[in-house]
């Protein structure tokens, strides 16, 4: 697995595309900052940025390269190596590649900037691990589609079509439910609902590092005490870490039973 | 208003002066004849001067019930040593200047206060400094009267056993200037107090308000700042208050609001910045107040209108970026908003006359959903609402139809910086 | 080396394998043929491992290949359509495969018989469809395993390259080698094999030797013997 990530991992980083993610966020990173003068706020335009941008991002390019490394894959599949390796191997890859892509490209910025002298280096610390479970989570469920779709046109559709759902649809939803059931106590509804989809999850733990949590009134402060303390805190990585697992799983379950 | 409070202080002052060639000075010093305050006011004659050199006074209860001028030379310290009240003062014209007073005692029946002025006129307390303290300055039903650079510094942890920095009761025609209060309950609290003057004071980092007016009425205040205080200035029952050139900012916290006014009526707002604060201004059943060249910048809400509030005027006031600008938790408008300066304005001018040519609609959808469902505010960035919003922009369905600037300006009005 | 047992693989509604038998024994050269769309192909993958079939079982070299890939080890195998990473070089491709395999190989005898030596730094996105075939022909051809399967070896080749690859088979052949090779070009597999397997329908028609293909089907040459193979089962 190690050398099929090395593999994919260096074929990737060499690539155009990379180059191109790398840019916008170093360039997104110095614009932020000079154009601010003031990390928080940086923070908090990144943030904006990030849980659309990144799962985004992290969706397409893993459809896209699974459909285009197809040639590669079905060489492999005629080498002497496991079945899983090959496609997690590929999954670490494009993930590992894009992560880093975006931590470099928001970090060098911020560290030229002189972030390890300012406050805001646990909201960026954050920022960046929110960020970096967002690719690995949706470049995840994206080769999950790419191998259950032959077709690249059903296949970049259903990706981008969870990608609308998660990042948009479901706050429709969940802003329905709220309006609808005003009259019941919502605060665990509204936990439960903010931790079931990784983009909101992430968008509150960092909001709720920030100044602006403040605006989040009653139900921000239920939202304080549960994140704020330890056990909320694992609660929120355990499910981002879970919704990193559990399509690994089926990637890997699922591979092992397809036809090439 | 306040030429007649400043004749009155000359007058005030004059009288003094001529008394005071009758009168004798008294030293008071750990070597003197006269070693305790006490023992110098009780030998004192009316009009006299206690001189207290510098020293340390472990005295309370100290009670000035003559005409009497207490002077501290390089501040004098009085330690009540938390036995309670340490100064009450129950005669007109008694002056106070240049005393440290530390260690009021902390009661939860009475409320000790480092200086207590009790039914009198013509009081003069200044460049007095109070630490480690319950009540500071308490003004009991006593007028004309003047607080002046005093330094109030507290260290109130808890809202049940704090006092409040400057308060007045039932006192009228008071002027309140260049103090600094800090780390109290309210830093200036007014109850049944009419023609106060309010300038130049500085109130932070206080548990509750920073200043706060109840029942009383024509007060006005200038150039105060209010920073970072437990809620910001309350307004509550009073009647033409008149607030200009303050400063209220940093009230961070989910209840923190710059200023809040309840019950309040023909106030005029003008020229404050509100910076920073998580709602600029909380306006509740308040009918017929100007707002005025304010500047209300990077606050959650500027303006959160609650309740009836009628024939209300905004105009060239500047919004600059703040997440929400107005929120109304009704459909209905009766105020106005005119000419103001709103930094999330798109619209253009084609014309050039500086107004832009389409109206600016200040109440965005999902602070009107927020107003009806406050839990929807978790859903704060999210995309899906960014998404909502840009649609109600375009074509406003829930958002009142009348609320809107008609002429909003192209540029931001009176940078202060 | 080779013993597949009753094997039946669905794509979808498509049956493409309905109960294939077969043996192959070690050493020869082994010719799977078949109209297009036989099954020639998923047969191959299902002893590559690369199709799992819906029933029987497949045994290389003793063991059953199910959810096994170690065996693969002891395979060499020549895709049909000679698809690669296009933004590798030749060079980096060739020691991409070494390095996965962790094998010693001699790339350079082969590089050379395929005049391959000015494409090396070309990236394989610019090469040819036959000069690409040749790079499949290296990377199959430069290990040294025992089973050696060649899908459609001769697409694209030129004459004198399907000379050095007829020579390449006959060397691995007579090191002892067991190679399956599926092919169209009926004189390649008539000059060749040894034996000569035949599918239809997911269903193995005739198994044997080229002179007992033309004996059943009394005909002289091969092309002419397949085509009546089709029209006696037909009548069968």
């Amino acid at each position: 697995m190690l050398k099929i990530l090395k593999y994919s991992f260096f074929d990737l980083i060499r690539s155009r595309w990379s180059y191109v993610y790398f840019l916008f966020y170093l360039l997104l990173g110095f614009v932020l900052l000079f154009l601010n003068n003031d990390v928080s706020k940086a923070v908090i335009t990144l943030m904006n940025i990030i849980i659309v941008l990144v799962p985004l991002i992290g969706t397409i390019f893993g459809v896209m390269y699974y459909y285009n490394s197809k040639e590669f894959t079905e060489l492999l599949l005629a080498q002497p190596i496991k079945r899983s390796s090959i496609f997690l191997g590929q999954y670490l890859g494009v993930a590992g590649s894009l992560a880093l892509s975006l931590i470099m490209g928001l970090g060098i910025p911020f560290i030229l900037y002189g972030l390890f002298q300012s406050d805001a280096i646990f909201d960026f610390t954050l920022l960046l691990v929110t960020g970096g479970f967002l690719t690995f989570i949706f470049t995840a469920l994206s080769f999950n589609i790419a191998l259950s779709n032959e077709n690249r046109i059903k296949g970049f559709g259903y990706a981008v079509l969870l990608w609308l759902f998660l990042a948009v649809i479901y706050d429709g939803i969940f802003l329905m439910s709220l309006v609808v059931f005003k009259e019941y106590p919502l605060d665990t509804f509204s936990l439960a609902a903010t931790i079931l989809n990784p983009i909101d999850l992430s968008r509150i733990l960092i909001l709720l590092k920030l100044d602006i949590s403040a605006l989040l009134g009653y139900t921000g402060a239920v939202f304080k005490q549960f994140f704020g303390n330890n056990i909320g805190l694992v609660i929120s990585i355990a499910m981002l870490s879970l919704w990193t697992i559990l399509p690994v799983l089926r990637l890997s379950h699922k591979s092992k039973r397809k036809d090439f | 208003m306040s030429a007649y409070t400043n004749i009155l202080f000359i007058v005030f002052c004059l009288v003094l002066t001529v008394q005071r060639s009758f009168a004798n000075t008294i030293p008071i010093c750990v070597d003197c004849e006269i070693t305790t305050i006490t023992e110098g006011v009780s030998v004192a004659m009316e009009y006299d001067t206690l001189l207290i050199n510098k020293g340390v006074y472990k005295e309370f209860n100290i009670l000035i019930d003559k005409p009497l001028t207490l002077l501290g030379q390089d501040y004098p310290i009085i330690d009540g040593e938390d036995k309670g009240e340490i100064i009450r003062i129950i005669s007109d014209h008694v002056t106070l200047d240049g005393l440290f007073i530390i260690n009021v005692g902390t009661s939860y029946t009475s409320d000790y206060a480092a200086i207590r002025v009790v039914k009198s006129e013509h009081f003069l307390i200044q460049n007095v400094v109070l630490e480690k303290l319950f009540f500071g300055i308490y003004l009991e039903k006593s007028s004309q009267g003047r607080i002046f650079h005093n330094k109030i510094i507290g260290d109130a942890i808890d809202e049940y056993n704090s006092g409040n920095g400057i308060q007045l009761w039932h006192s009228h025609n008071v002027e309140v200037d260049r103090n600094i209060v800090r780390g109290v309950r309210d830093g200036i609290y007014l109850e049944f107090s009419d023609n106060i003057t309010i300038n130049n004071n500085t109130s932070t980092d206080n548990l509750r308000y920073g200043l706060h007016f109840m029942f009383s009425n024509d007060d006005v205040y200038t150039n105060n700042t209010f920073e970072n205080n437990g809620a910001g200035v309350a307004v509550m029952f009073s009647k033409r208050i008149k607030m200009y050139k303050n400063n209220f900012r940093k009230n961070w916290g989910t209840a923190s609001y710059g200023m809040l006014l309840k019950e309040i009526n023909d106030a005029e707002i003008k020229d404050n910045i509100f910076e920073e604060n998580t709602i600029g201004i909380n306006i509740e059943g308040s009918n017929r107040i100007t707002y005025t060249k304010n500047d209300f910048v990077s606050n959650g809400w500027a303006v959160k209108v609650l309740g009836a509030c009628y024939a209300n005027t905004f105009s060239q006031n500047n919004f600059l970026y703040n997440s929400f600008d107005i929120s109304y938790n009704s459909k209905l408008n009766d105020n106005t908003f005119e000419q103001n300066y709103w930094s999330d304005y798109t619209g253009y001018d084609l014309n050039k006359d500086g107004i832009g040519d389409v109206p600016y609609r200040p109440v965005k959808l999902f602070s009107y959903i927020v107003n009806r469902t406050p839990e929807t505010i978790v859903l704060l960035r999210s995309l899906f609402m960014d998404i909502i919003d840009f649609s109600e922009k375009v074509s406003p369905i829930f958002t009142p139809d009348n609320l809107m600037d008609a002429n909003p300006l192209m540029k931001r009005q009176y940078d202060r910086n | 080396m080779i013993e597949i047992k009753d094997l039946h693989k669905k794509f979808g509604k498509n049956q493409v394998l309905s109960g294939i038998d077969l043996e192959i024994k070690e050493g020869g050269i082994f010719a799977i043929l078949g109209p297009n769309g036989s099954g020639k192909t998923t047969l191959i993958k299902s002893i590559l491992g690369m199709v799992i079939p819906n029933k029987g079982n497949i045994i290389v070299a003793g063991n059953s290949i199910k959810k096994t890939w170690k065996y693969r080890e002891g395979i060499d195998y020549l895709p049909q359509i000679a698809n690669f990473p296009g933004n590798l070089r030749v060079r980096e491709l060739i020691r991409m495969i070494k390095d996965l395999r962790r094998r010693s190989a001699d790339e350079d005898r082969l590089i050379k018989m395929f005049k391959l030596e000015p494409f090396l730094d070309k990236k394989l996105s610019t090469l040819s469809g036959g000069t690409k075939q040749k790079v499949n022909i290296v990377l199959t051809f430069m290990f040294d395993s025992p089973l050696i399967i060649l899908d459609e070896p001769t697409t694209g080749l030129d004459p004198a390259s399907l000379i050095h690859l007829k020579r390449l088979i006959q060397e691995e052949k007579i090191k002892g080698k067991t190679i399956l090779i599926t092919s169209h070009i009926m004189q390649f597999v008539a000059e060749i094999a040894d034996t000569i397997v035949y599918i239809l329908e997911g269903k193995i028609y005739f198994k044997g030797s080229v002179e007992e293909l033309k004996a059943k089907t009394k005909q002289t040459d091969l092309e002419h013997a397949i085509a009546a193979i089709t029209t006696t089962t037909d009548h069968a």
